[in-house]
């Protein structure tokens, strides 16, 4: 059963949306947060784990200091405060992703509390976002439902647990209730995921990779009539995992609660799931305020102690921040303004940067990323860096291009081959026979061909009207089956007619 | 020094050695360590096994206790550099308490949750009592989780105090000190979250010492209540726990509350023989009402014989001690309830499916856990679970934290008094099997002098301080100490052994019964 929406803008003029974001981070740290166990993505299952992971009797946590270390700098990259002394908590549930059924979190007392971001939008305009903290916690293992429906836990058959991820660090941000955003709210949205992401990238202290879960998004979302102070009841929509999910989910959840609003109904205060499918939620989980998770102090753990000088010193290895790093990027690589913020817009930057850090010029990955990948990704309806496509493939498809072996549009045909899974460019053009024609032979012969057939144009570029050759090249391109390197078919002509090009 | 037989080596002398003499014994070849292992496994053979039998073990380690102590004296044997290097409680054998993890062996809690689960790895403790070559001569029963008494919560039936085979051992350590005491053991592993070592060696008349919390490493003590348990040595000496404790104690990177100082010489305090000038405070507050009039007696004797030996006597008082069990009752079971959430029937030990369906994992692990806890642990894990839910925690787990930082500053203003502070270690001698068992709250209250130290941190040593009047049963003398200050109880602890040894005739233990009269003795061993 599917929920009835509003549109967007009906939702927009009966109510304002109040958003806030939960942002799972985890850190690329060597070790586990609390064992020495690997942390590691993507390994055999239950590899990555020892006693500590697994929960067995006896076991007791050891803090990673990277982690502690790592939190700080995201604390402080988000303008937060750090704190001086803070613990950890249990929060005690039972279920099988939990080896201890509690997970060791900080609660009340975060290590980072109190900051904000400043987030530009589109048209340029900045949005500050307050952050309320930022705190340590663990990550779970990975449950895979077998059987039954939908890959959930009801209904399963049986599942499979993987605790390779038991332990792995990771940082929750929270946001402050984020007032004021009215329609620009799922924009806000992406934008606000993005720039975490972007943080944490340039501080080195995440892979920040969505697809892999390293970043998760849970959104809140609800609505208030327009001029209400008092906020509406929200839902919670967890693990949205990429940023355009991140929009849309919030524009669905505010065309939803719309909907419910509208029908005289209070919304359910529950978490939600996201599908990527059909880009809409379904009811999860009913969550009330008064879930007790029966906190209480981390016994086996002493407080994390901050000192002022550890945190100085912290601070003076930050990298620059975004908007200056941006202003960096966009003077090295010579681009306008307007194309500046296309490249941000369309998410696209650090992949250009990592494009040029590849070896080819500013030029030429703007060209790639937002001429064809840009667009490709569009109507796969996915993050242009998530599309699959390589930088060192850009680099490798420009060489060619440059080269001589292939042209510009047998390029284009390449990377969907590499899309497609087809393999390396190099050997994508030998499977598809894409090879520009380069022995001169053949080339002359439909030169000839193609003169002999236009005799009067042959003339008119023998008078000088070289511009007039578009037709011969055209001719020799179409009989050569567009194989040709027209640069050369050019060269030779001119050559031919005793012209300077 | 302590004897409680001649030199003689012959396999039921040898028994009676400490683990200081058998240390010399053994350094000076005068018996192997082999000859000293079999002596020991013989004696469980004959007392421990059987329906009178003492069971104090859950499991005996016969085959690699031998192969250590072989390898021991094969070394020996060798001489050279290796045979200096060897440690000097080297082939002296230990019992370990069940709740402490050990590789090779089953290590079951004293529950039948942990039917079938082997441990991946060995506790730190047991590290260190592998790489002084101790033999290993087993598993000790207890309480099921630390959670009792009198080790009549066992789920593998009680341990028999070897002093009277109808009586309790105390408890939760029953096993270990019950093995120390009918002499199956010289030293034995215990931990105390409440009084699980002291009460014990008070009620068996043995020696038990629960260090300083962070003194010795936790890791691989299955957790009952993370802030207050605490791995300790169990003796016939206050000596050879000073010899144990100086093998487990110090350092240990994989347990973060464990103390970062550098091990005092605890033996050598053990060997000063001197308190003249210092000050051994009375707690005002722990003996008198309540305590049997054969414990008071006993302990005033003490308090008598610390005065001869030069110590000044001062009272002090800790009122809030009196808070001290009611807070324990809730920050114990609060921890432990979170502590035996990960027995799910998930990941190992064992799994119990419902009857009917539907089988959810919920289903199973409720199943579990009712299958596999027996009441006392259900009780705890109820209790803990109320105090910390939401809108009680403030009442319940928050209150008892405060009266925790008032037990501390009674320790601290008592301490500005007194150098070593002096108590019965329980307010009765052993009661019988079956007596208490109905009435957790009776059962409770033998843990009221033993349960501050806990609460505070600081370390506390049991001995025994000779036989109650009313039923001739051991009484224990309790020493408590501020934190890091271990020392002082070796220090005043063996001062008083040595004045209670010579007012007694000898050792208190020497007049237990001889067991192999009352053991109907089935033979062997579980």
């Amino acid at each position: 059963m599917s929920d009835a929406i509003l549109t967007f803008d009906e939702a927009m003029e009966k109510y304002d949306p109040v958003l806030g974001f939960e942002v799972h981070v985890e850190l690329n740290t060597k070790t586990k947060m609390f064992s020495s166990a690997p942390n590691v993505f993507g390994d055999e299952p239950n590899t990555n784990v020892n006693e500590v992971d697994l929960g067995m009797p006896g076991v007791l946590p050891v803090l990673n200091k990277t982690a502690v270390e790592s939190s700080i700098k995201i604390g402080l990259a988000l303008n937060c405060k750090i704190a001086e002394n803070c613990r950890f908590a249990r929060k005690n549930y039972f279920y099988p992703d939990t080896p201890k059924n509690f997970q060791t979190s900080q609660y009340d007392e975060p290590i980072a509390y109190d900051g904000y971001l400043d987030i530009e939008l589109s048209d340029g305009t900045v949005f500050r976002v307050e952050i309320e903290r930022a705190h340590m916690e663990e990550d779970a293992g990975k449950l895979t439902h077998m059987g039954g429906s939908a890959g959930r836990i009801q209904g399963a058959d049986y599942s499979l647990v993987d605790y390779n991820r038991a332990g792995v660090p990771l940082v929750e941000i929270v946001t402050k209730p984020i007032q004021g955003a009215g329609s620009r709210a799922p924009e806000l949205a992406k934008a606000y995921v993005a720039a975490v992401r972007e943080i944490v990238k340039n501080l080195g202290v995440s892979d920040a990779r969505m697809e892999r879960g390293n970043v998760r998004c849970d959104a809140n979302v609800s609505l208030r009539p327009h001029g209400r102070e008092r906020f509406g009841i929200r839902s919670e929509t967890k693990n949205v995992n990429s940023l355009r999910a991140v929009e849309h989910a919030v524009r669905y959840e505010i065309q939803r609660h719309a909907a419910v609003l509208d029908s005289g109904e209070p919304v359910v205060q529950e978490t939600r799931h996201w599908h990527e499918d059909t880009r809409t939620t379904t009811s999860g989980r009913a969550k009330s305020d008064a879930d007790d998770y029966r906190y209480f102090p981390e016994p086996d753990l002493v407080p994390v102690v901050a000192s002022r000088e550890w945190v100085e010193e912290l601070r003076a290895t930050l990298p620059e921040p975004p908007a200056e790093r941006r202003k960096r990027l966009q003077s090295d690589w010579g681009y306008s303004d307007l194309e500046f913020r296309d490249v941000v817009n369309a998410g696209v930057m650090d992949e250009i940067e990592e494009t040029i850090a590849a070896g080819a010029t500013a030029s030429v990955a703007r060209k790639w990323w937002m001429g064809e990948i840009v667009g490709r990704a569009k109507n796969a309806d996915v993050d242009p860096g998530q599309l699959g496509v390589a930088p060192a493939t850009i680099v490798e498809l420009n060489k060619m291009v440059e080269d001589g072996k292939i042209n510009n549009k047998m390029a284009t045909e390449v990377l969907d081959g590499v899309l497609a899974g087809e393999g390396t460019p190099a050997e994508i053009v030998e499977k598809r026979g894409l090879a520009v024609v380069s022995d001169d032979g053949p080339l002359l012969e439909a030169i000839d061909a193609a003169l002999a057939a236009q005799p009067d144009v042959a003339n008119k570029i023998r008078g000088g009207k070289v511009q007039a050759i578009g037709a011969i090249v055209g001719g020799v391109m179409k009989a050569t089956r567009g194989q040709a390197d027209a640069g050369r078919v050019r060269e030779l002509i001119l050559e031919k007619l005793g012209v300077e090009g | 020094m302590t004897e409680f037989n001649t030199t003689g080596t012959s396999a039921s002398e040898l028994i009676r050695n400490s683990a200081a003499q058998l240390a010399e014994k053994l350094a000076a070849r005068e018996v192997s360590a082999v000859e000293v292992t079999q002596a020991h496994l013989d004696r469980i053979a004959a007392v421990d096994g059987g329906d009178r039998g003492v069971h104090a073990f859950l499991h005996v380690n016969t085959e690699e206790a031998l192969a250590v102590a072989a390898e021991v004296d094969t070394i020996r044997a060798a001489g050279g550099a290796a045979a200096e290097e060897l440690h000097a409680l080297a082939g002296v054998p230990i019992a370990v308490k069940d709740l402490i993890v050990t590789i090779g062996q089953p290590t079951t809690a004293g529950s039948k949750i942990l039917e079938g689960w082997r441990s991946p790895y060995d506790a730190t403790v047991v590290k260190k009592l592998r790489a002084a070559k101790m033999p290993i001569l087993g598993k000790t029963n207890l309480d099921e989780f630390a959670m009792g008494s009198s080790t009549e919560h066992s789920a593998f039936g009680p341990t028999r105090n070897p002093w009277d085979l109808d009586r309790i051992p105390g408890g939760s350590g029953g096993g270990s000190a019950a093995a120390v005491a009918a002499f199956e053991a010289p030293l034995a592993l215990g931990t105390d979250t409440g009084g699980s070592i002291r009460q014990p060696g008070a009620v068996t008349g043995t020696v038990g010492v629960k260090p300083t919390y962070g003194g010795v490493s936790r890791y691989g003590a299955i957790a009952m209540a993370s802030s207050l348990d605490q791995i300790g040595p169990v003796s016939r000496t206050v000596l050879d726990s000073a010899l144990l404790h100086q093998v487990i104690g110090g350092h240990d990177p994989f347990d973060s509350t464990s103390l970062p100082d550098p091990l005092a010489d605890l033996v050598a305090a053990a060997r000063i023989g001197n308190i003249e000038g210092m000050k051994i405070g009375i707690i005002k507050e722990l003996h008198g009402e309540g305590y049997q009039a054969g414990v008071e007696n006993r302990f005033n004797e003490s308090l008598e014989l610390l005065k001869q030996a030069g110590a000044e006597i001062v009272e002090v008082s800790c009122p809030n001690f009196k808070y001290a069990l009611g807070a324990y009752y809730l920050i114990m079971p609060s921890e432990a309830s979170s502590n035996l959430a990960k027995f799910d029937g998930v990941r190992y030990g064992l799994r119990v499916l419902p009857e009917d369906a539907p089988m959810t994992i919920e289903r199973v692990m409720g199943a579990t856990r009712a299958a596999g806890f027996g009441d006392e642990v259900k009780r705890r894990i109820i209790l803990g679970t109320y105090a910390l839910s939401a809108g009680y925690y403030d009442a319940y787990y928050g209150s008892a934290q405060k009266v925790r930082t008032l037990i501390q500053r009674d320790f601290e203003a008592a301490f500005a008094k007194a150098d070593v502070l002096v108590s019965p270690t329980a307010p009765t001698t052993a009661f019988k099997l079956g007596e208490k068992l109905d009435d957790p709250l009776a059962m409770y209250l033998n843990d009221v002098a033993t349960i501050p130290a806990n609460m505070a941190g600081v370390p506390g040593l049991s001995l025994p301080g000779g036989l109650a009047d009313e039923d001739g049963l051991p009484v224990g003398i309790q020493l408590l100490a501020p934190a890091r200050e271990d020392a002082r109880l070796y220090r005043v602890g063996a001062v008083l052994e040595s004045l209670l040894e010579a007012k007694w005739g000898g050792p208190i233990l020497a007049s237990a019964p001889s067991l192999t009269e009352l053991v109907t003795s089935h033979g062997g061993s579980r």
